[in-house]
C-alpha cells in the first residue's frame, strides 16, 4: 500500500482525536447500530446461516490452498474470452500498468484523460487515484459515498459506506462547495434531504458517464471456470461504469477468486445479508471478456498481489484472505465505533483492517505495529463474520509477531520484562505471596492519579480499586485450616 | 467428587470477597471445596498481550496445582474460557474439567434456586468472554431471577464490550475509557442499583469509571449476590 494514508500516527493517538469528536461519534454510532440491528434480522431469517457460513469458509479455504491453479485457470479463461490479464506484484506495478493502459486509449490536450470508477477497495489500497492525479489523469468516483469522500478531499472510513462519518448537512455543504470544481455544480438551493442529495449526485455523475472512455473497477468475485468477474452494488452507477465506456480496467486482489459459478450461490447470500442487510443486493453485474457490439471493446484484468502471497504463507494469518469485504465486523466493533475508520490508517478499517493491513504491509511502521492491539478481544467481529474469520485469533498471532520483531530491534523492553517478571513471580509461590502481602500492606500508598506510564493511562479516567486488608489466601488460611 | 476453587489472581489480591462468597455459597450447597494454595494465575494476560511463551509455565503450573481434582470451579468467565480453550494448546496433558461458577451450579449441581436473598434492583452485564467464549448463555440470569427480593432490570446495549480488554485498557486508554463511559451510562439508564457480572476485571474497569465520574451505580460480582442470605444482608 502506498500514498494515501502514509504518515499516520499510531492507532491509540489517531483514535484519541476521534473519541473526542462528539459529532463523529454520534454519526458513527447511529449508522452502525442501525445496520447491525438490520443485519441481525436479515441473518436470523435463514435457518441454515451457520451452514452457509461454514460453506463460505470452506470454499475460500479450498481456493486459497490451490490459489495458483485457479489463477492460471482464470487467466486462460479471461484471455480466451478476449480480455488481457496483467500481473502486479505491488502497488507501484499496479499503478504503472493502469496508467499505461489509460494512456494507450488516446486522449489529447482538449480532451484530457479521465476515467470513471466504480467503488473499489483494491484501488484504494494501492492509492490509484492519487497516482493518476499525479500523472495528470482525473479519476471520478461514481459511488455516492465515494463521491462525497472525493469531493470533500477526505479519506474513506468504512468499507461499505466510505462517508459514514459524515451526516446529511455536512454532505450538502460539500456538494454545494465542491461539485462545481469537478464538473456539473450542485443545483441552486440544494437541501439536505436524501432525495435532493441523490438527485444532485445523479445529474453530476450522468455527465461524467456519458463522456468517459475508460472505466476502472474492482470486483467482489472472479469465477475461475469461466473467467467472469462479479460486482455487487446498490446504486447502479457501477453498472454504468461496467457497460458504457469503451475500455474497462479491473484491478482485483488475487484472493477474490472462486472456482465455479456454483460457489457464487453461497456468497451471493452471505454478502448482501452481512453488508447491507438485504436478501439480495439491487445490482449484480457480471462480465466476461469482450463481446462484439456489447459493452466495453477492451477488457483488462490487473491481478494484484501487494502482500497477499506473503499473507498466504502464514498459516494462522491467511484466514484474513477469506474476507469478502462485507463490513459486518466494522458495524459490530465497539472500538471502530469510537475510533472511527481513519484511525486504522488504511483502506481497510475496523477489525478486518487490524488483521489485514499489518499482514499486507508488514509491521515495520508504528501504525501497523499498533493495529493488532486495537481490539479489546471482545469477539463480536468473529461472531458476525460470514466467512468465520477468527479475528481475535489472528490479532493475538500478530501481537506475538510484533513482540518478536520488537525484540529483534530492542523494542517493547519494559513490557517484555514485565510479562516475564509476572510469570516468574507467579511460578514461584514464595515470591508471589511476598509480592501480594506487600501490595496489601501498601494499599494506602496507591495514589489516586498515577502521573506516568500504564498507571497514568488507567487513572486518568478511572479509579483503581482500593486493595482489601486481606487477600483471599489469607482468609482461607484463617478459616479453613 | 473432589472440587477445587481457582480463585484467580485478580480476585485473590483485589477482590477476595468474590472468592469468599464462592466458598460460602458452595459450602452452603453442600459442596466440599478445596483451595490448592500453590495456585496463582492462568497466564491470560501474558498470552493476550502477545507473549504466549510466558503463559506456558503458568499453564503447566495450573495443570500440576489442580491435578487429581474432579473439577475446578472458577468465578471468572474470562479465566475459565482461557483455561478451557487455550491451555490445551499450550501444554500437553489433561486439564481437569473447568467450570465457571454458574455452569457448575446449573450443569453439575443442577440448582437454580440457591437460597439467596438480595433485595435490590440489579442489571446483568454479560461480559464478552463469559458470553462469547464460554457461552454461559442465560445461566447467570436464571440464577439471578431465582434470588429472593431481587429485581432484574434490562441493561441497554448489554452485549457490548465494556472496554476493559486486559492490556487494551492501558494500550488504548481513550477508546477503552469511551467504551467504559458508555457502559456506565447504560447501567445508570437501566435504573439498577447494582451492575452485576461474573468477571471482576471488567467490573474493576466499569466500577472505577463510575466512581471517578460519580455515577450512581455500584458494581458487584455475581457470586456475592448468590452468597447473600437474609442473615448476611441484615447483619
Ligand atoms: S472480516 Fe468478515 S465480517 Fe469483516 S469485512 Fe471481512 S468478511 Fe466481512
Amino acid at each position: 500500500m502506498t500514498g494515501v494514508y502514509v504518515g499516520m500516527p499510531a492507532f491509540p493517538t489517531a483514535a484519541r482525536a476521534a473519541t473526542r469528536n462528539a459529532q463523529l461519534r454520534a454519526n458513527l454510532t447511529r449508522a452502525t447500530h442501525t445496520i447491525r440491528d438490520r443485519r441481525a434480522r436479515a441473518v436470523a431469517e435463514l435457518e441454515d446461516w451457520e451452514g452457509l457460513r461454514q460453506a463460505g469458509k470452506a470454499i475460500k479455504d479450498e481456493t486459497l490452498a490451490h490459489l495458483d491453479d485457479y489463477l492460471l485457470q482464470l487467466e486462460a479463461k479471461v484471455t480466451e474470452a478476449g480480455g488481457t490479464v496483467h500481473w502486479a506484484r505491488d502497488a507501484d506495478e499496479a499503478n504503472r500498468i493502469v496508467t499505461e493502459l489509460i494512456r494507450a486509449t488516446g486522449g489529447s490536450d482538449d480532451q484530457p484523460h479521465e476515467v470513471v470508477k466504480v467503488k473499489s477497495m483494491a484501488t484504494q489500497e494501492i492509492g490509484l487515484n492519487e497516482h493518476l492525479a499525479a500523472e495528470g489523469i482525473s479519476a471520478y468516483e461514481t459511488d455516492l459515498a465515494e463521491l462525497i469522500v472525493q469531493l470533500g478531499d477526505d479519506l474513506p472510513s468504512h468499507i461499505l459506506v466510505p462517508a459514514i462519518h459524515k451526516n446529511r448537512t455536512e454532505i450538502r455543504d460539500i456538494f454545494r462547495e465542491r461539485m462545481g470544481e469537478w464538473g456539473r455544480p450542485a443545483p441552486e438551493g440544494l437541501t439536505d434531504t436524501p432525495a435532493d442529495l441523490a438527485e444532485a449526485a445523479r445529474l453530476h455523475l450522468r455527465e461524467k458517464f456519458l463522456r468517459a472512455k475508460v472505466a476502472v473497477s474492482g470486483a467482489n468475485f472472479m469465477v475461475a471456470e469461466t473467467g467472469t468477474l462479479v460486482v455487487l452494488e446498490s446504486e447502479g452507477n457501477g453498472r454504468m461504469c461496467l457497460t458504457l465506456p469503451e475500455t474497462l480496467i479491473s484491478v482485483v486482489g488475487i484472493e477474490k477468486i472462486v472456482p465455479t459459478w456454483r460457489d457464487l450461490e453461497v456468497f451471493l447470500q452471505l454478502l448482501p445479508r452481512s453488508s447491507t442487510a438485504e436478501r439480495m443486493n439491487p445490482y449484480t453485474t457480471m462480465w466476461t471478456g469482450t463481446h462484439e457490439g456489447d459493452g466495453p471493446k477492451q477488457f483488462h484484468l490487473v491481478l494484484l498481489d501487494n502482500g497477499r502471497t506473503q499473507t498466504l504463507a502464514d498459516e494462522v494469518g491467511r484466514q484474513a484472505l477469506r474476507c469478502i469485504r462485507c463490513s459486518a465486523c466494522l458495524n459490530v466493533c465497539p472500538v471502530y465505533e469510537r475510533a472511527g475508520g481513519h484511525a486504522y490508517g488504511s483502506a481497510y478499517p475496523g477489525p478486518i483492517g487490524a488483521i489485514l493491513t499489518p499482514q499486507l504491509r508488514g509491521t515495520a511502521s508504528e501504525l501497523d505495529a499498533s493495529l493488532p492491539y486495537a481490539s479489546s478481544l471482545c469477539g463480536a467481529c468473529f461472531e458476525a463474520c460470514p466467512v468465520a474469520i477468527d479475528i481475535p485469533e489472528v490479532l493475538l498471532h500478530l501481537r506475538e509477531r510484533v513482540g518478536r520483531e520488537a525484540k529483534e530491534h530492542g523494542g517493547h523492553r519494559l513490557e517484555r520484562a514485565a510479562m516475564k517478571a509476572a510469570t516468574y513471580a507467579m511460578t514461584h509461590p514464595a515470591v508471589y505471596r511476598a509480592a501480594e502481602n506487600a501490595a496489601v500492606r501498601a494499599r494506602k500508598l496507591i495514589p489516586k492519579k498515577v502521573p506516568f506510564g500504564a498507571g497514568k493511562a488507567w487513572t486518568e479516567t478511572r479509579d483503581l480499586p482500593e486493595l482489601p486488608e486481606q487477600t483471599f489466601r489469607q482468609w482461607w488460611k484463617e478459616t479453613h485450616r | 467428587m473432589r472440587i477445587a476453587l481457582f480463585v484467580t489472581c485478580v480476585n485473590d489480591l483485589a477482590y477476595p470477597g468474590t472468592g469468599i462468597a464462592a466458598v460460602r455459597l458452595l459450602e452452603r450447597l453442600g459442596v466440599e471445596v478445596a483451595f490448592p494454595e500453590a495456585q496463582t494465575c492462568c497466564g491470560q494476560m501474558q498470552y493476550n498481550t502477545g507473549y504466549p511463551s510466558a503463559a506456558v509455565p503458568l499453564a503447566e503450573k495450573f495443570g500440576k496445582d489442580f491435578a487429581g481434582f474432579d473439577a475446578v470451579v472458577v468465578p471468572s468467565g474470562s479465566c475459565g474460557a482461557f483455561i478451557r480453550d487455550v491451555h490445551p494448546k499450550l501444554v500437553e496433558g489433561a486439564v481437569p474439567p473447568v467450570y465457571e461458577l454458574t455452569e457448575y451450579l446449573i450443569d453439575v449441581l443442577g440448582v437454580e434456586q440457591v437460597g439467596a436473598y438480595f433485595p435490590h434492583k440489579v442489571a446483568y452485564h454479560p461480559t464478552c468472554h463469559s458470553s462469547r467464549l464460554l457461552k454461559v448463555g442465560d445461566r447467570p440470569t436464571r440464577l439471578l431471577r431465582a434470588v429472593e427480593g431481587l429485581e432484574l432490570v434490562e441493561l441497554p446495549g448489554a452485549a457490548e464490550c465494556c472496554g476493559f480488554g486486559g492490556t487494551f485498557s492501558v494500550k488504548n486508554p481513550d477508546v477503552s475509557a469511551a467504551m467504559g463511559a458508555d457502559k456506565v451510562t447504560h447501567a445508570v439508564e437501566s435504573g439498577a442499583e447494582y451492575l452485576v457480572a461474573a468477571d471482576n476485571s471488567c467490573l474493576m474497569h466499569i466500577g472505577g469509571t463510575a466512581r471517578r465520574s460519580g455515577a450512581p451505580i455500584k458494581t458487584i460480582h455475581l457470586a456475592e449476590i448468590l452468597a447473600a442470605t437474609r442473615e448476611t444482608v441484615n447483619a
